[in-house]
């Protein structure tokens, strides 16, 4: 249950979203195309912009209930909350603000859950929370979700959006790196699979560490994907990054994902990797659908 | 001395880059080029070297002495490549069982074009995991700079130690400042903030030691290391490798 909730109603019509915002007239602007979108529409298409197919930012509950088997998924360390570890002047003021814009207590969701029927360990970032940046308990909650999965010879599914290591725990947010990638290392070393999902934005230390990690990298459709941000890339070359530059298309292009899947088709997708990968004898092959590309 | 003090002093010019402390603790220095990938990047030097009748594998990051080697060097930003050599060079290492000594001085990973079609992430993220599961000693030293995911890279080990005016940071107090303050002459408050001394390290519990420096005088300080690594390298050689590597974890799973 979401404390927050008890606290704090919605503050206006687009915090209500659903019917009441609809009977509102509540619009969104696509910030791709500028189309306005009721937001009704918008979220009947899972929050992808119905003209040009822009996948706006989601939070975590919202990404669960796209990708989880209905009233499956069980949260783990939900309770975790965030100190000021090293007395960073308005940190405490910053994670209040947080709470509040993101109705969490933490910039990262996780639990185990089902999808389409096979078990695993699910973690979701949240962009609304000091924008998923990592730091000791983001750091935390993922390695214990991976210690977890080693020791239940659970696969991981992981929704990546961060802008980075938080500077506000300092030294302490980059050892994060080091502690969620031994704990991916554990769980790859025993056998399991781990499946990324790289959202809009991926960059710096989380890609630089568990983002980058899966047996299986999958990005979201135009997500910006990298280490260094743009304008500090453009800083130090002293010149216009080229169009599309660090786009997961641009990192698919290059090598480093393995497939882009929009929003709609990655309950399916992320079910069949962890059919592949359940050790289970996988159903007879199947005609493919009506209008289904088949590359396997 | 303040924090920010302590950051001019890490990037002083005349401060010694990592293939001094290479030349003036080891003897005997193989430089061994490239990542068998792309292409062999300055920034990075590597090699075998012995420390007594000890054989080791030594990294380093280097900036370069003077102004040519430093543009050569890329003032000691490595590219993927960089941190491919140094994972190729680790793996040779473990697999005749020589410990491993890195050398860490960078104001932090390239933030250049080429860097990110070349996946900088990638290359670090592959860096953590591979220190994490290498099964032989290695130990980094924080000589200069450590800055952020581009030092971690090189610092994933049995020990880590940090020179006494060295500093180690998630961002620069540039960088830092800019984005919290959106005002860069705040540097000196955000080096402060940040806590990024080697004596700050030692209290949040980062480094195991922090290596004193003599009066613009390295000499003691190479001595100090050459010492303590003579001591501990052994040490942790003669550990089973499933120990060392469970101690490992422990030790970054306490964060």
């Amino acid at each position: 249950m979401n404390l927050m909730g008890l606290f704090r109603s919605p503050q206006n019509e687009l915090e209500k979203g659903g019917k009441e915002a609809e009977d509102a007239g509540i619009r969104n602007s696509c910030p791709r195309c500028g189309v306005l979108l009721p937001l009704s529409e918008q979220q009947e298409n899972m929050n992808v912009c119905t003209a040009c197919g822009h996948h706006f930012r989601i939070n975590p509950r919202e990404r669960v209930s796209y990708i989880a088997d209905e009233d499956t998924f069980r949260e783990l360390d939900g309770d975790m909350m965030s100190r000021d570890l090293l007395g960073f002047p308005g940190y405490d003021q910053k994670l209040r603000n947080a709470k509040l814009a993101s109705r969490e207590k933490e910039g990262v969701a996780c639990g185990t859950a089902q999808v389409e029927g096979t078990p695993c360990a699910l973690f979701v970032m949240d962009p609304n929370f000091m924008m998923g940046s990592m730091g000791t308990v983001v750091g935390e909650k993922i390695t214990r979700l991976f210690e977890l999965a080693t020791e239940q010879s659970l696969p991981v599914v992981g929704f990546t959006v961060s802008g980075g290591a938080r500077m506000q725990e300092g030294i302490l947010s980059l050892m994060q790196m080091a502690k969620t990638s031994a704990a991916v290392k554990r769980h790859s070393d025993a056998g399991n699979f781990y499946l990324t999902v790289l959202t809009d934005p991926t960059t710096g230390g989380v890609t630089a560490s568990f983002a980058m990690e899966g047996d299986v990298i999958m990005a979201e459709p135009g997500a910006t994907i990298g280490f260094a941000g743009a304008r500090v890339i453009e800083q130090t070359i002293r010149k216009k990054l080229p169009q599309g530059f660090q786009t997961a298309e641009f990192l698919l292009e290059h090598g480093f994902v393995d497939l882009i899947v929009p929003r709609a088709e990655q309950k399916r997708a992320i079910a069949r990797l962890l059919r592949v990968h359940s050790g289970k004898p996988l159903p007879a092959a199947c005609p493919p659908e009506a209008g289904e590309e088949e590359r396997a | 001395m303040s924090a920010y003090e302590k950051v001019l002093l890490a990037r002083a010019k005349d401060r010694p880059t990592g293939l001094a402390y290479i030349q003036n603790i080891f003897t005997d220095f193989i430089e061994l080029h490239g990542d068998r990938r792309f292409g062999d990047d300055p920034a990075v030097v590597g090699g075998l070297a012995a420390l007594g009748g000890m054989p080791v594998t030594v990294i380093a990051i280097e900036k370069g002495a003077d102004t040519k080697e430093r543009l050569r060097r890329n003032f000691g930003m490595p590219n993927p490549e960089g941190y491919r050599k140094a994972l190729r060079l680790m793996k040779q290492a473990e697999k005749f069982r020589r410990p491993v000594v890195c050398f860490v001085d960078t104001s932090g990973a390239y933030c250049g074009l080429g860097a990110e079609e070349r996946g900088q992430a990638q290359a670090i993220a592959e860096n953590i995991t591979g220190m994490m599961a290498l099964r032989t000693p290695v130990i980094s030293i924080l000589v200069g700079e450590g800055g952020s995911g581009g030092a971690l890279a090189l610092a994933v080990a049995d020990q880590v130690w940090i020179l006494e005016n060295a500093v180690y940071s998630v961002i620069s107090p540039e960088g830092c400042a800019s984005i919290l303050w959106k005002d860069p002459k705040r540097v000196k408050d955000a080096a402060g903030c940040l806590r990024l001394t080697a004596q700050d390290m030692e209290e949040l519990g980062v480094v195991e030691r922090v290596i004193p420096e003599g009066e613009k005088d390295f000499a003691a300080a190479y001595q100090e290391i050459r010492t303590a690594l003579s001591d501990s390298l052994p040490q942790l050689l003669a550990l089973p490798p499933e120990s060392l590597l469970a101690s490992r974890y422990a030790r970054f799973r306490a964060f």
